[in-house]
């Protein structure tokens, strides 16, 4: 039994490398997706199989949860994405909390008695791996619940939240943390450590919270990726704890994955990890000089068509306010639409518009946008100058030409879509207010640049119906 | 303790191995990545199963699995529904896509 059971890990931990490499490209991702799913089924069904369970928690357990994800998941509008993501990222860094806990609170009393049996592995040993799993669990939850209230714009809005000597305060806890992990394999039974096990509980929901609230909503992408990475940790150290490989295996391959996407995320925006995760990213900005000077110019959904329909070659740079205004829909219409009139048109897509890395692209896929339209931004810049009309639709910060130009921007050295570059630039906003990261853009008062005001759905929508009436 | 050590070994040798798969992966890809990785740290279910299952000498450490089953499966079901749903809706213009 042990040896089925060992295999069927060994043929798991085969499916998720299978199934993270078949994701890395369109064609094979959703088989990928799959395996991997597969593997997870194969573990579950194989500790199952564990002699000496018991099932009536097991079962209750596995089918409240499964329902309330398969149900969630269904439900989600797409638009809604990365909170959800967010979300079930966390409930997996309580979950391993929770385990932590569960294996402590069974070994506390064993090891409180002198000279219990070592097994496997020293008792020093297990203890930490209940100390990091708690510890990493603990702030991957309470960073996620924080980063999904945030995305959610519930209780916090996306504003970073900032305040004097957070960096001391921060230091302190980890340094009370990690002197109780010390205390903690040196002395890990009894009822002092326990309380000080429950202090440690707390101490890292407190960090979770507290080093995720100063991270500006603009930067959300790379903190769902890190906190991503902290669950598959969480996950292995769990492993650690119940000297399980499939969970180190899979908890680490997350855990290197989350590690890259962010820092492919940080070099999109040209800024370091340290300076996203302790920045406060937009906190400073908004009032700061910015060089936006001038006035801009408005333009009506007709005047835009008239250029339209004259246009060689169309851009559209959606951001996140193409989602709010859920108009990915009628974008892709419109785009159709300018297809008939002869004109080419595509996709551009920064790495990090939207609020989770490739936010834009599952938009644009869910509104049927054949995926070759989609543009990369390094693909797009260089030939920019040749591009008639480039369509911003709610998207501020990564079109903003003061990265490029302005040295005292708060954004400046970050790609941007040079939009500017076109020869006519039309923005889709609200209003004159700035983006997610509160900085001015020079963009809106360029010659070439006219601005339409509204719901980016609506004015898309008559631009639509204009195509539609000639 | 050689069983330890293999383990930490396993882990180093996983971590590196992450790295190399991630690595070249197209933007247009980072959300379902995301997600479907996210789902795969669901892994901590089988922890799960075995503090509810097997930890009998308390109903108090019995309960704490019991949670986080019900959390871990949330994560596992939810992450690969998710991320099943976002990848039906890539289409590629030569299959027909456009509807």
């Amino acid at each position: 039994m042990t040896i089925l059971i060992n295999s069927s890990y060994i043929v798991a931990s085969i499916a998720f490398v299978m199934g993270l490499k078949w994701m890395g490209r369109v064609e094979t991702a959703r088989k990928g997706n799959l395996i991997s799913a597969l593997g997870m089924t194969v573990v579950v069904l194989a500790t199952l199989a564990t002699p000496g369970m018991t099932y009536e928690w097991i079962a209750a357990g596995i089918v409240i949860g499964s329902v309330l994800g398969a149900v969630s998941a269904m439900r989600v509008p797409m638009t809604s994405m990365p909170e959800f993501v967010g979300l079930y990222n966390g409930f997996g860094g309580l979950a391993s909390l929770l385990v932590g806990w569960a294996e402590y609170h069974h070994n506390a009393p064993v090891w409180t008695v002198g000279g219990a049996p070592e097994g496997p592995a020293p008792i020093w040993f297990t203890a930490l791996a209940c100390f990091l799993t708690i510890l990493i669990g603990g702030v991957t939850f309470s960073g996620s619940m924080v980063a999904y209230c945030k995305l959610a714009e519930r209780v916090i809005g996306g504003k970073p939240i900032l305040y004097k000597g957070q960096h001391v305060v921060n230091l302190g806890i980890i340094l009370v943390v990690l002197l109780i992990g010390a205390a903690f394999a040196v002395h890990p039974g009894g009822q002092v450590t326990y309380a000080l096990f429950a202090v440690a509980i707390v101490l890292s929901l407190l960090l979770g919270i507290l080093i995720t609230i100063p991270i500006g909503g603009a930067d959300m992408p790379v903190v769902i990726c890190l906190l991503n990475s902290y669950s598959g940790l969480a996950g292995a150290a769990a492993g650690f704890v119940i000297l399980n490989p499939v969970l180190i295996v899979a908890g680490s391959l997350v855990g290197a994955s989350g590690i890259v996407l962010s820092i492919i995320m940080c070099k999109a925006m040209n800024r370091s990890f340290a300076n996203v995760l302790f920045g406060g990213f937009g906190a400073t900005a908004g009032s700061g000089p910015s060089g936006a000077h001038g006035e801009a110019k408005a333009a009506s959904p007709e005047e835009a068509y008239y250029v339209l329909e004259a246009a060689g070659s169309v851009v559209f740079v959606p951001g996140y306010g193409m989602a709010v205004a859920q108009a990915q829909h009628v974008v892709r219409e419109l785009g159709e639409l300018i297809e008939k009139n002869g004109a080419e048109v595509c996709y551009a897509i920064h790495p990090v518009a939207g609020r989770m890395p490739g936010h834009m692209n599952v938009l644009l896929a869910e509104a049927n946008v054949p995926y070759e339209k989609l543009v990369e931004m390094d693909a797009i810049n260089p030939t920019m100058n040749t591009v008639d009309v480039a369509i911003v639709i709610g998207a501020n910060d990564v079109v903003n030409p003061a990265a490029r130009d302005d040295e005292s921007s708060p954004i400046y050295g970050m790609p941007i879509i040079n939009v500017d570059h076109a020869r006519t630039v039309y923005v889709l906003k609200r209003s004159m207010a700035s983006g997610f990261a509160g900085i001015d853009n020079p963009l809106f008062f360029k010659e070439n640049t006219r601005m339409i005001f509204g719901d980016a759905k609506a004015t898309i929508q008559a631009l639509v119906a204009e195509f539609k009436a000639s | 303790m050689v069983e330890m050590m293999l383990l930490v070994f396993t882990f180093v040798l996983a971590i590196f191995l992450g790295l190399e798969l991630i690595s070249k992966v197209p933007s247009m890809l980072h959300t379902p990545l995301t997600s479907g990785s996210n789902a795969i740290s669901g892994i901590t279910v089988v922890g799960a199963l075995v503090a509810a299952g097997t930890l009998h000498d308390s109903r108090f450490g019995t309960i704490l699995g019991f949670v986080a089953i019900v959390f871990a499966m949330i994560n596992v079901v939810g992450g690969y529904v998710v991320t099943n749903r976002m990848l039906a809706m890539f289409k590629s213009k030569e299959k027909g896509g456009q509807s």
